[in-house]
């Protein structure tokens, strides 16, 4: 089970409370947990990666085990401990703007 | 007997303000979509518990809220009101803009004029305005940035781009004024469903006469000495243009400087500034049931957006403009320096014609008398983007 933290905004919109749990098939990489996510609550499309293209907003990022992992390709595996459920993908809305 | 809901949109939310007929008293509901930019809330003609928002964000994007108990419960369109939507593909794709480049529709075109004169491709930012059809409750046009026109069929969940509007030729000379290259203005002639007009900054006006399909630039008449070509075809920064809808041929518009009326469904233009103390401004509306009679609030210039004097005063016009009267009765006449944005105005139809404006200090004034007398219904909301208006029988 992959666990996913979202920004306020989106848990709002999402309806939860907390950490989203996700199951996902194959390698854990952002665009499996993203399409996992969007699968689920399909009200965030478009709201973390652009509709089109899929590349995430610039003002999103995405951390794991205290790193940042934003620049990395969606394709790449995402750390074990991530994979395993043990530490959550991150995805945090940079501070900026009022 | 009758109600007044007023639809507004802030910075960081929408509020809903109703009323009974005599205006004195208000409910404020909100803020719903709290902390999101709300550009535009406005209700269906047809079905007025249906209303539809632009809900947007600098970090998440555009989304697209519709309520169809007007406003109690709400819903991205094709999601289920009130609960989390059902796990697997979704059902609609209420938020997706994308604009049309198909050679079949339309002219692949891509590119329009940046700041600094070179060509720039057009990339979707967000809705400033939803306008519902006048005769389907299901049918909704959204003025975009980058400027396109978009139309759902199916209750917002699914936009298609009338992309005869960016694809008629003017595009590559069409360029964004300090807000952004925004749609902002779409209205529909109720006399002829054939026949709708939109405006851009900073391009100009444009209208259809075949309901979407081929649009042409009506901006004859106009006259912006900001640029290169004064009286260019478009690149003029048209701020917002109004309609009454009982004489639908007569548009009044606020350019960024000059107020202008048109007589002949925008072929033509004729300044009507007149005695205003500046025609620089955002907003202007028309009374309901008095087509000759306008709205404008002068701001001091482009370069100070704030009334002049401090003393934010709204001016009427009982002759279709040049003729203008200072209305200051209920609204501050010193050290007033907040903005009134180009959606912020709207009227209601009842009797004595209701005129409602919000600022960008968050106060939104109403006048229940046409404009004699001015109170505020809230004063201090977040900054207001929009402000619309309901006559509820």
């Amino acid at each position: 089970m992959i666990r996913v933290i979202l920004p306020p905004h989106l848990r709002t919109l999402a309806q939860v409370g907390g950490d989203v749990e996700l199951e996902v098939s194959g390698q854990v990489t952002q665009r499996s947990v993203l399409d996992a996510l969007e699968a689920r609550y399909p009200m965030l499309r478009g709201t973390i990666r652009d509709h089109v293209t899929q590349q995430r907003r610039p003002f999103l990022r995405f951390f794991a085990c205290e790193e940042d992992l934003s620049h990395e390709s969606p394709d790449a595996p995402l750390p074990d401990s991530v994979a395993s459920g043990k530490e959550p993908l991150i995805i945090l809305g940079a501070i900026a703007g009022g | 007997m009758n109600k007044v809901r007023v639809l507004v949109g802030t910075r960081k939310g929408a509020f809903i303000l109703t009323s009974d007929g005599k205006r004195d008293n208000w409910d404020v509901s909100g803020p719903h979509f709290a902390g999101w930019e709300i550009y535009h809330v406005k209700g269906s003609p047809v079905d007025p518990n249906r209303i539809y928002v632009s809900q947007t964000s600098g970090w998440f994007g555009q989304l697209i809220q519709r309520s169809d108990d007007g406003g109690k419960t709400w819903q991205q369109p094709g999601t289920p009101a009130g609960q989390p939507a059902t796990p697997g593909p979704p059902k609609s794709e209420s938020n997706k803009f994308v604009y049309d480049a198909s050679a079949e529709t339309g002219r692949p075109l891509t590119t329009h004029q940046w700041y600094d004169g070179t060509q720039h491709p057009w990339e979707f930012k967000r809705v400033w305005h939803l306008e519902p059809s006048l005769n389907d409750p299901n049918t909704v046009y959204a003025g975009v940035e980058d400027a396109a026109i978009f139309r759902s069929t199916d209750g917002g969940e699914n936009w298609k781009e009338l992309s005869g509007l960016r694809g008629h030729g003017t595009g590559p000379k069409w360029q964004p004024g300090a807000g952004g290259m925004c749609l902002h203005t779409i209205i529909l002639d109720p006399s002829n469903p054939q026949r709708m007009y939109i405006a851009i900054s900073a391009a100009g006006a444009f209208r259809t006469d075949d309901g979407g399909k081929n649009w042409k630039p009506i901006n004859r008449g106009l006259h912006s000495q900001y640029i290169p070509e004064p009286t260019a075809e478009v690149g003029h920064c048209v701020h917002h243009i109004a309609m009454n809808p009982r004489r639908p041929g007569v548009l009044f518009m606020q350019k960024h400087w000059d107020v202008m009326r048109s007589d002949d469904a925008g072929d033509n233009w004729k300044e009507v500034s007149g005695n205003l103390p500046t025609d620089f401004g955002f907003v202007i509306d028309v009374h309901a049931h008095e087509p000759e009679t306008v709205y404008v609030i002068p701001i001091k210039s482009d370069g100070e957006h704030y009334p002049p004097e401090g003393k934010l005063r709204v001016y009427r016009s009982k002759t279709s403009g040049n003729e203008w009267e200072a209305l200051t009765k209920g609204l501050p006449q010193k050290d007033c320096y907040v903005n009134v944005l180009r959606d912020a105005m709207a009227v209601d139809s009842m009797d004595k014609c209701g005129v409602y404006f919000g600022t960008t200090g968050g106060q939104v004034y109403a006048s229940a008398d046409a404009g004699d007398s001015w109170n505020p219904i809230v004063r201090d909301l977040p900054a207001v983007l929009s402000v619309e208006v309901q006559t509820l029988g």
